[in-house]
């Protein structure tokens, strides 16, 4: 398949479908998240990038019969390798006799939140999590490291006669998303606060209210939403996620229990769980959130930048 | 009562999905790129619309139902604005209206 | 018997598709491709390992007395998350390498880079 763009909407929908068959697999989180990132965030990255490499791949001239040979090869010896395990959906498997019992069992007298996935997540292993949380930061700090641009401050005169001669022509998309956008957010508020008792949490909560800001950038154009969104605005608002995350655990530490123990946050310990794991989950949709909008911003941006600048600058 | 709202919400379904079925036969079989537009857009907002009444009738929760009849509102705005993007952005690159299977060639339209 | 494995075949063999797009395609982006379904094929390894017979998700309610593993399911929150933040990165650099040297495909960088050597 020579055509990136067939390949890209292939891959969009192939995440959608393992989204769906999460769902089957009883992992709701896991699809609400494989949804949203997969199928609606990657896609869009990867269309973007398409955009500045080319559309189409150049047809190889010699055939790959080694990385065939490879492929089998390792292909045979991974089934062979599986015929130990145990069958799909057995109750007697290894996994699920040692740790997990143990977290379904206590996790409402100790945590008190219904989804076990959010009290695993927030409050078991919070560690893990911080340190996801800081993996997204750091790869947003990278793609601004690799694609940022100086960009010429246009006057607001030029933005709004640009705006006014673009709206006749998307009339009705921009009328449709002036309206969605406010119950996009709204539901991203609603997926933040709700993940202790359904599916959710901060992660899609993070994604979803990124892709309202998509949404507005992609039909009123960049030099708008630059002027709605401050970069350093948006890159202060990264950070601040990560410090709440971190100082969440360090007043754990201050008032004399462990890192990330939230029951040394108030009296009761179990209010103190649920203090801490809205804490936290704030922290992380706030650094979703804006790590996604700096993505997005910086390779839009970069669209529209030649190299002659740079050779300048050398 | 009960066995009615039953039959009438398998009805649906079972509507939807047959609508949903045609929709894909119409991406297949059209010869055109804005005939095929016009093919699933109209019978995917449709089939959904089908889906979610379906669904709507066959659970006695509230709070289920509320949450399906937001998603049914949400769907009707979004999916024909989808349809219109597409057949916007097509027409914007001047796609062309005449019979043949290629739909990215970048050809002047036939009638100016 | 066997039968009962059919879970990590599939798994096995989209794992090698990934694989061999990863290493069989010139073009930068179709390797990123290749890794992000490489990426999903581990995913559905986890959650198709942490599913119980007659459980449910799990989310307490009452009345239900079986629940899935919840423990793959927090590993692999993480996992996707993470995956996408690589994903842009990767992408970021393949647009950069596409500027500096003019072509995304791994032959003619090759090239190049031994032109300059």
């Amino acid at each position: 398949m020579k055509d990136l763009l067939a390949v890209v909407m292939l891959l969009g929908i192939y995440s959608l479908l393992s989204a769906s068959f999460f769902v089957l697999m009883d992992a709701v989180d896991v699809a609400f998240t494989e949804a949203a990132v997969g199928a609606g965030i990657s896609t869009l990255l990867m269309l973007l990038a398409i955009t500045m490499t080319g559309r189409t791949e150049h047809p190889t001239r010699h055939k790959p019969l080694l990385a065939l040979a490879v492929v089998v090869v390792t292909g045979s010896l991974l089934i062979y390798g599986t015929l130990d395990m145990p069958y799909f959906g057995s109750a007697e498997a290894p996994i699920h006799q040692h740790v997990a019992p143990r977290y379904i069992n206590d996790s409402m007298q100790e945590i008190g939140v219904p989804n076990i996935v959010t009290s695993v997540l927030a409050s078991y292993r919070a560690f893990d999590t911080f340190g996801e949380v800081v993996v997204i930061f750091t790869a947003g700090m990278g793609v601004l490291a690799l694609l940022s641009t100086v960009r010429r401050s246009e006057d607001n005169e030029t933005i709004d006669s640009f705006n006014q001669s673009m709206h006749e022509q998307h009339l009705i998309l921009r009328i449709v998303s002036k309206m969605m956008i406010p119950f996009i957010l709204l539901f991203a508020l609603y997926v933040q606060f709700h993940g202790d008792f359904g599916p959710g949490g901060g992660f899609q909560a993070g994604v979803i209210f990124a892709s309202a800001i998509f949404l507005y950038t992609m039909l009123f154009g960049m030099s708008t939403a630059r002027r709605v969104i401050n970069q350093s605005f948006i890159q202060i608002l990264a950070a601040t996620g990560v410090l709440l995350y971190g100082s969440v655990g360090v007043v754990s530490l201050l008032n004399g229990k462990e890192f990330f123990d939230y029951s040394a946050l108030s009296a009761d310990p179990v209010a103190g769980q649920h203090l801490g794991i809205l804490l936290i989950e704030l922290g992380v949709g706030i650094t979703v959130a804006a790590v996604m909008v700096i993505i997005f911003f910086n390779f839009a941006d970069r669209r529209g930048y030649s190299p002659d600048k740079e050779s300048e600058d050398l | 009562m009960d066995t009615l709202i039953q039959v009438s919400s398998s009805i649906l379904l079972l509507i939807g999905s047959f609508l949903c079925l045609s929709g894909g036969v119409g991406i297949l079989r059209f010869p055109d790129f804005y005939t095929r537009m016009h093919a699933v857009g109209v019978t995917e907002t449709l089939a959904t619309t089908m889906i979610l009444i379906g669904l709507i009738l066959h659970n006695p929760d509230f709070l289920v139902d509320v949450k399906l009849v937001i998603i049914l509102l949400m769907t009707l705005f979004i999916s024909p604005t989808a349809s219109h993007a597409l057949a916007n952005a097509a027409i914007h690159n001047d796609l062309s209206k005449q019979k043949n299977d290629t739909s990215d060639s970048g050809v002047k339209p036939s009638k100016p | 018997m066997l039968i009962g494995l059919y879970n990590y075949w599939v798994v096995v063999v989209l794992m090698m598709v990934g694989f061999y797009i990863v290493i069989a395609h010139g073009n930068l982006i179709k390797k990123i491709v290749g890794l992000s379904i490489f990426q999903t094929s581990v995913f559905i390894f986890y959650i198709s390992m942490a599913k119980v017979d007659n459980g449910t998700a799990p989310i307490l309610a009452n009345g239900i007395e079986q629940y899935s593993n919840p423990l793959p399911h927090v590993l692999i929150l993480t996992a996707i998350v993470v995956g996408i933040a690589t994903t842009a990165l990767g992408l970021a650099l393949a647009v950069r390498i596409k500027e500096a040297y003019g072509s995304a495909e791994e032959e003619d960088i090759q090239k190049k880079d031994n032109l300059d050597c």
